[in-house]
């Protein structure tokens, strides 16, 4: 039995209770997070599924949905038309990136994690290349009001007016004074039943049998090397989606920023749920959500309540968000000792 | 020494090494193209050699016990942070502030290393990710620590309130550049009320020609030779076993825990030293968030330097550690004449993050551990 929810859920209870917040506030802000966040954390489930652990390169995921939202607001596609237009560039973009982490992940075989820490890094700094100095030298833009005053370069934020709230206004109506988007509630449940449903059909299958031991998947007949890319490019493409309806729901595209962190916020979710490094499930995602981000809510009001500095709420937090992975790799290593 | 290297790295030259070296020759031309002075790139280069070096011999004792690179470096960043908070607060002032910062520092990072090698032997074969999270995690843990601690000196507090430390605390009239100008050496330049033998000045102002700060590189060419010295005694030999081949050590009645922690201290201990070089050198001390991704950087010098796992030599250090900072060095001028000046930045993370990258690549997975293969 994992203890970690529980902790969770004690922690979110005392830091609400001290945080003097109402109810209705802290279940808007969390449903909204819900919707937000939920997808980004079913995209970690699939690797830990194929025992490749977690997949902190999702960040590059959530990167090709930005460069798809920045060439639709470039070329000022509005509306359904640009949500198309973003959906079949993210996704060629997250299919190819996911091949090439999926083809240098299996050169790591045991040291998937830290690898896919610094792919995340190193595509980052690439892509902030690409838009801080490609724009406006090698590449030009067909929209001005993107670019930064110096001609090279793009803003810092993007006003993302043609697409902002596109989907989540669908089906939405208020219950008392708690804001249901019905839509999108059913779009992230929906999305968690088809990860669930992957890991069971026979591709989910596989996953599981790579898991176990590379040499019986060999014997079985099964080539690791093509499941272990198809897992990567799974959540890859799935993390694109993710991060495409986080920033539509916040409505602004924070370019150089946006995606930093993701990663370690959904992990950190993920694993407040109760799923362990080698073990996850889509109910884990769904209730690590809830209890992490009404945490994640509340701790800062309670730290200013409790040693009048709001500060030491944010530390907690993050100290919450960095302490939980790496309780979860110390036990879940733990016993792989040296006979 | 040269003849060493060549020897060394007749058949060694790998993609880093190669790319870093082309990088540092086209830039060093553009630098002279654009007139910036080839006597201050030298004298900064030196110096910068020396302010990121200890950090990166720091990751070698872990490397050689086979536990691999330090990506929790912060752990000992903090020891040294702490060490010298308290040197600031007595107010020692000087070099001696600085070696009363370091010393005070030693017990501390004695104390972290210790639960932070009980941390890393628990999880063997998987320690570079977990020391990354437990160095990230250490960060916003020690961040309540900085907001909360009692230290008295105003200098160091929030000037509203007084209470919390300053996220930037100036060493200006503490002990900000006092190893960097210890017995600093001019050739070749004009001097003006120092001493002047044959070319070579010491004291007073100089101007133009070489400034050689000899001080600075005698603290680490000792603390190198203090760890060359570490692993020529017996219990460096067991450490280098065990990091060739844990059973065979074992086998051999060497006590693997007790080596691993005693690796994993002296590595917080140095690179306590370290931050204290690095401080002074800058001029400024950085708590809270600053620490997060020292790591990376010192990682990446050391990889170029040519460090291939255990296979890894004081010379890696110092030879990665120059050609690194130095490519940091020149490229900020530059970017700054040349275009924007976020390049120098953003090619920095590239490099850095490429360059491990590439190294992670290149040694591959299998094998790599003795055990738990290929699943978890």
């Amino acid at each position: 039995m994992n203890i970690v929810p529980l902790v969770f859920l004690i922690l979110s209870a005392t830091a609400f209770w001290f945080s003097e917040m109402s109810l209705t506030f802290v279940l808007n802000e969390v449903i909204t997070r819900f919707i937000r966040d939920g997808v980004m954390v079913l995209a970690l489930i699939i690797p830990i599924t194929a025992g490749m652990g977690i997949n902190f390169s999702i960040t590059v995921g959530a990167l090709c949905a930005q460069v798809a939202m920045i060439l639709a607001v470039d070329f000022q596609i509005p509306g359904f038309k640009g949500l198309l237009f973003i959906a079949s560039i993210g996704g060629t973009l997250s299919i190819i990136m996911g091949t090439l982490i999926g083809l240098a992940l299996n050169r790591v075989k045991n040291r998937e994690m830290i690898t896919t820490m610094i792919i995340g890094f190193f595509t980052t700094s690439i892509y902030q290349l690409i838009f801080m100095v490609g724009y406006g030298t090698l590449i030009t833009p067909n929209n001005k009001e993107i670019m930064l005053s110096r001609g090279i370069g793009i803003r810092n934020m993007i006003d993302l007016e043609l697409y902002r709230n596109l989907i989540d206004r669908i089906w939405f109506f208020t219950l008392g004074e708690i804001d249901i988007p019905l839509f999108m509630i059913f779009f992230v449940c929906g999305f968690g039943l088809m990860v669930k449903y992957s890991t069971i059909t026979r591709v989910g299958k596989e996953f599981r049998v790579i898991s176990e031991s590379h040499e019986k998947a060999t014997q079985l007949g099964i080539d690791v090397n093509i499941v272990r890319i198809k897992a990567i490019v799974a959540s890859t493409v799935i993390a694109c989606i993710g991060h495409y309806i986080y920033v539509q729901n916040i409505g602004m595209l924070n370019v150089y920023s946006a995606h930093t962190n993701t990663d370690i916020f959904s992990c950190a979710a993920l694993l407040a749920g109760g799923a362990t490094i080698a073990r996850a499930k889509v109910s884990h995602s769904f209730l690590g959500i809830f209890l992490f981000h009404s945490l994640f809510v509340v701790s800062p009001q309670a730290g200013q309540n409790l040693f009048g500095n709001p500060a030491l709420g944010e530390y907690f937090r993050s100290f919450v968000a960095y302490g939980t992975i790496a309780f979860a790799l110390i036990m879940n290593y733990r016993n792989k000792r040296l006979e | 020494m040269i003849r060493y290297i060549i020897a060394r790295y007749k058949n060694k030259i790998e993609i880093p090494q190669l790319f870093i070296i082309m990088f540092l020759v086209i830039m060093v031309f553009v630098a002279l193209h654009l007139d910036i002075p080839m006597n201050w790139i030298i004298s900064d280069a030196l110096i910068r050699l020396v302010m990121n070096g200890v950090l990166v011999l720091s990751l070698v004792p872990m490397l050689r016990a086979g536990i691999g690179i330090n990506f929790g470096l912060s752990v000992g960043v903090i020891a040294g942070l702490i060490g010298m908070c308290i040197s600031v607060n007595f107010t020692i002032r000087g070099l001696w502030g600085l070696f009363a910062g370091m010393l005070f520092a030693i017990p501390v990072a004695v104390v972290l290393g210790f639960v932070y090698a009980m941390i890393l032997n628990r999880v063997r074969g998987k320690e570079e990710i977990t020391a990354t999270f437990v160095g990230f995690s250490f960060i916003p843990l020690m961040n309540f620590f900085w907001a909360t601690v009692p230290f008295s000196n105003p200098a160091m507090l929030w000037p509203i309130g007084g209470k919390g430390m300053r996220p930037v605390i100036g060493l200006k009239s503490y002990f900000a550049k006092t190893l960097n100008d210890l017995w600093m050496v001019n050739i070749g330049g004009v001097n003006i009320k120092g001493i002047s033998i044959g070319g070579i000045n010491m004291g007073g102002v100089s101007t133009g020609g070489l400034n050689v700060p000899l001080g600075l590189l005698l603290f680490f060419f000792i603390l190198c030779l203090l760890m060359a010295l570490f692993f020529k005694t017996s219990f460096g030999r067991a450490t280098i076993a065990v990091g060739e081949n844990e059973q065979y050590a074992s086998l051999a009645g060497v006590n693997i825990v007790r080596v691993r922690t005693v690796a994993i201290i002296l590595s917080t201990i140095i690179a306590a030293i370290g931050i204290c070089v690095y401080a002074q050198s800058y001029g400024f001390l950085e708590l809270y968030d600053a620490p997060l991704m020292m790591a990376f950087p010192a990682a990446s010098a050391i990889l170029v330097g040519g460090s291939m796992g255990r296979k890894t030599d004081i010379v890696h250090v110092i030879l990665g550690t120059f050609l690194f900072q130095t490519t940091y060095l020149i490229s900020g001028p530059i970017a700054n004449e040349l275009m924007v000046s976020e390049v120098a930045e953003i090619f920095r993370l590239m490099v850095t993050n490429g360059i491990i990258l590439y190294a992670l690549l290149y040694e591959g997975g299998i094998g790599r551990n003795l055990h738990g293969k290929g699943s978890y």
